[in-house]
């Protein structure tokens, strides 16, 4: 009888434990991230450095690298940019609530939703072109040419603007009003103090919001892929897409080199965040 | 002044970014034959210039009809998106509540080795991750089945992140006094960490709805058979020759995406705003 006592109580010792709380996440991520990603290592080096070099050598690597960081080079600054200043705009504005949602609406809008409008906007006889032609300027195939492009750039800005403007704009709510409202009784303008006390105070901030539009712009693919399908004009031949073809045709070893390519670059860049922020 | 000028501007740019979907909205109430005309040149049907009054000239409800009333495979496609996106979010809560409460008031080993590991996985585009899911979701045999969907995407670790934050901002002498009180671990979440950590709950439900509704690359991956993909594969491959069955299919995938939205605003906000701030 006494066993079995000490028995229920060890049993609900150990039902009460707080590893309970964190443990079936814990499973789940070792099950479904962790564990297979150290088997891609793994593979990845199924034949020494063989695989990496082969994917280093691949043209299609070469292009859909080259294509995913010039649509990050170009298009982050410009979201951050264009954000920034939507953001100072509507910022204590008495319409920021209904500006917010406004620019938020993009991110709600599912991407397959839009795939027909897009095609009219952006065809050679397109809305788009009709458009320019009011400025005088000859049509493009916009989708069919390197143009294709800037296609993509103007449409992870729009879906991306707002979601931004939100972060500037959580930012600019914990820089301190009593520093702006002292520099201004000391005669600074607007921008001097933008300048000189708004910004430096964003830095963090900044770090942040660069980095998930960083991660935001992989997700571009959505629109290259439904737009154009899985081989679209060679400008907006990404990373994913060449994923995807890897994977229809079971190229295992090069998709296991090239994940892990990308998993070391995401994880240097995200704990260099950390290492900023610390500063 | 120049203040004002900037958020006319903006209001204006505002007004631009809604248009496309205004443009969905009302183009299901087109007739087949001003689509036809509008979109001639895109679907190749017909040459000459696309033309689109963003007003229907005759609406008609008809595509709404026919889709809802006479396109059953519609219904499977959109319970499809509606299983998908309602398992990945009711799993999600299950796993995610209670690991963010042990990481933001549980003290224990490696806690913070575990975080910063959470918060790199987060950071991963998918494009790193979809080989490490394909050989686990293969070895379980759940490759074409909703589960190679839904499983993986159960286990991310960006709810976690989210909830943690508005975990911490409960107050730690509530959880002590509780604790003294008697009150058992499981009975704090449920009594005081659930009901006041409950915008950050909800900011992951509003924030991985949208996510998921709009989900393109696990099932472009994962789902070899049409008729267990969700609306965002299937809307693409209406035949453009049918544009009114396309955009009365369009116009209802965006309803619950645009509800949620706003009903959902404040916590969608404050969830941007948690994602941008550092631990």
């Amino acid at each position: 009888m006494k066993d079995v006592v000490k028995l229920s109580r060890k049993w609900t010792s150990i039902w009460r434990s707080r590893a309970w709380f964190l443990l079936p996440g814990l499973i789940g991520v070792g099950v479904f991230a962790l564990l297979p990603f150290v088997d891609v290592l793994i593979r990845s080096f199924s034949n020494g450095f063989g695989n990496y070099k082969t994917v280093f050598g691949n043209g299609a690597f070469q292009l859909a690298v080259f294509n995913t960081l010039r649509f990050a080079g170009i298009g982050i600054p410009l979201l951050l940019a264009s954000s920034f200043f939507v953001a100072l705009g509507i910022y204590k504005s008495k319409w920021m609530r209904f500006l917010k949602s406004i620019y938020l609406l993009p991110m709600a809008v599912p991407t397959a939703v839009l795939v027909l409008i897009w095609k009219a906007f952006f065809h050679k006889a397109g809305l788009f072109n009709q458009l320019l032609s009011v400025f005088g300027i000859q049509p493009l195939d916009w989708l069919g040419s390197k143009a294709a492009f800037w296609v993509l750039i103007i449409s992870y800005i729009w879906k991306n603007l707002g979601y931004t403007v939100v972060l500037w704009i959580a930012g600019m709510m914990s820089v301190s009003e009593s520093l702006t409202e002292a520099a201004r009784v000391d005669g600074a303008t607007e921008r001097q103090c933008i300048i000189y006390i708004v910004m430096p105070q964003l830095r963090p901030v900044f770090y942040t919001i660069t980095m998930l539009s960083f991660l935001n712009s992989f997700k571009v693919f959505r629109e290259a892929y439904l737009v154009a399908g899985s081989y679209p004009q060679k400008s907006m031949y990404l990373l994913q897409h060449l994923f995807n073809n890897w994977f229809t045709n079971l190229e295992i070893d090069k998709m296991a080199a090239a994940a892990v390519l990308l998993a070391v670059f995401f994880a240097v860049c995200s704990l260099g965040l950390q290492k900023l922020w610390e500063r | 002044m120049r203040m004002k000028i900037f958020r006319i501007f903006l209001f204006i740019v505002g007004i631009l970014i809604c248009l496309p979907v205004l443009a969905v909205v009302l183009g299901a109430f087109k007739s087949s034959r001003e689509l036809l005309d509008a979109l001639g040149a895109v679907i190749g049907v017909t040459g000459g210039k696309v033309n689109w009054h963003l007003l229907p000239l005759y609406p008609t409800g008809k595509h709404l009809v026919n889709l809802l009333f006479y396109t059953p495979e519609f219904f499977t496609v959109f319970w499809n998106s509606v299983k998908i996106a309602g398992c990945i979010l009711a799993g999600q809560m299950f796993v995610a509540i209670p690991a963010a409460w042990a990481f933001a008031k549980f003290s224990f080993r490696g806690r913070r080795a575990l975080y910063i590991s959470y918060v790199i996985l987060m950071m991963m585009p998918f494009s790193v991750m979809m080989l490490p899911s394909y050989l686990v979701l293969n070895g379980m045999k759940l490759m074409d089945t909703h589960l190679a969907v839904i499983l993986p995407a159960v286990f991310s670790t960006f709810p976690v992140f989210l909830m943690y934050r508005s975990f911490c901002a409960v107050p730690r002498e509530l959880y002590e006094a509780a604790k003294i009180d008697g009150a058992g671990e499981w009975q704090i979440l449920f009594r005081i960490g659930i009901p006041l950590g409950s915008p950050g709950i909800l900011s992951a439900l509003v924030l991985g709805f949208l996510e998921y509704w709009n989900m393109v690359e696990q099932p472009l991956a994962f789902l070899k058979d049409p008729s267990l993909w969700p609306l965002s594969l299937y809307l693409p491959e209406i035949d453009p020759a049918h544009a009114g069955m396309a955009f009365a299919a369009s116009l209802i995938t965006l309803i619950p995406a645009i509800f949620v939205f706003f009903m959902g605003q404040d916590y969608l906000e404050q969830g941007i705003a948690a994602s941008g701030m550092k631990e």
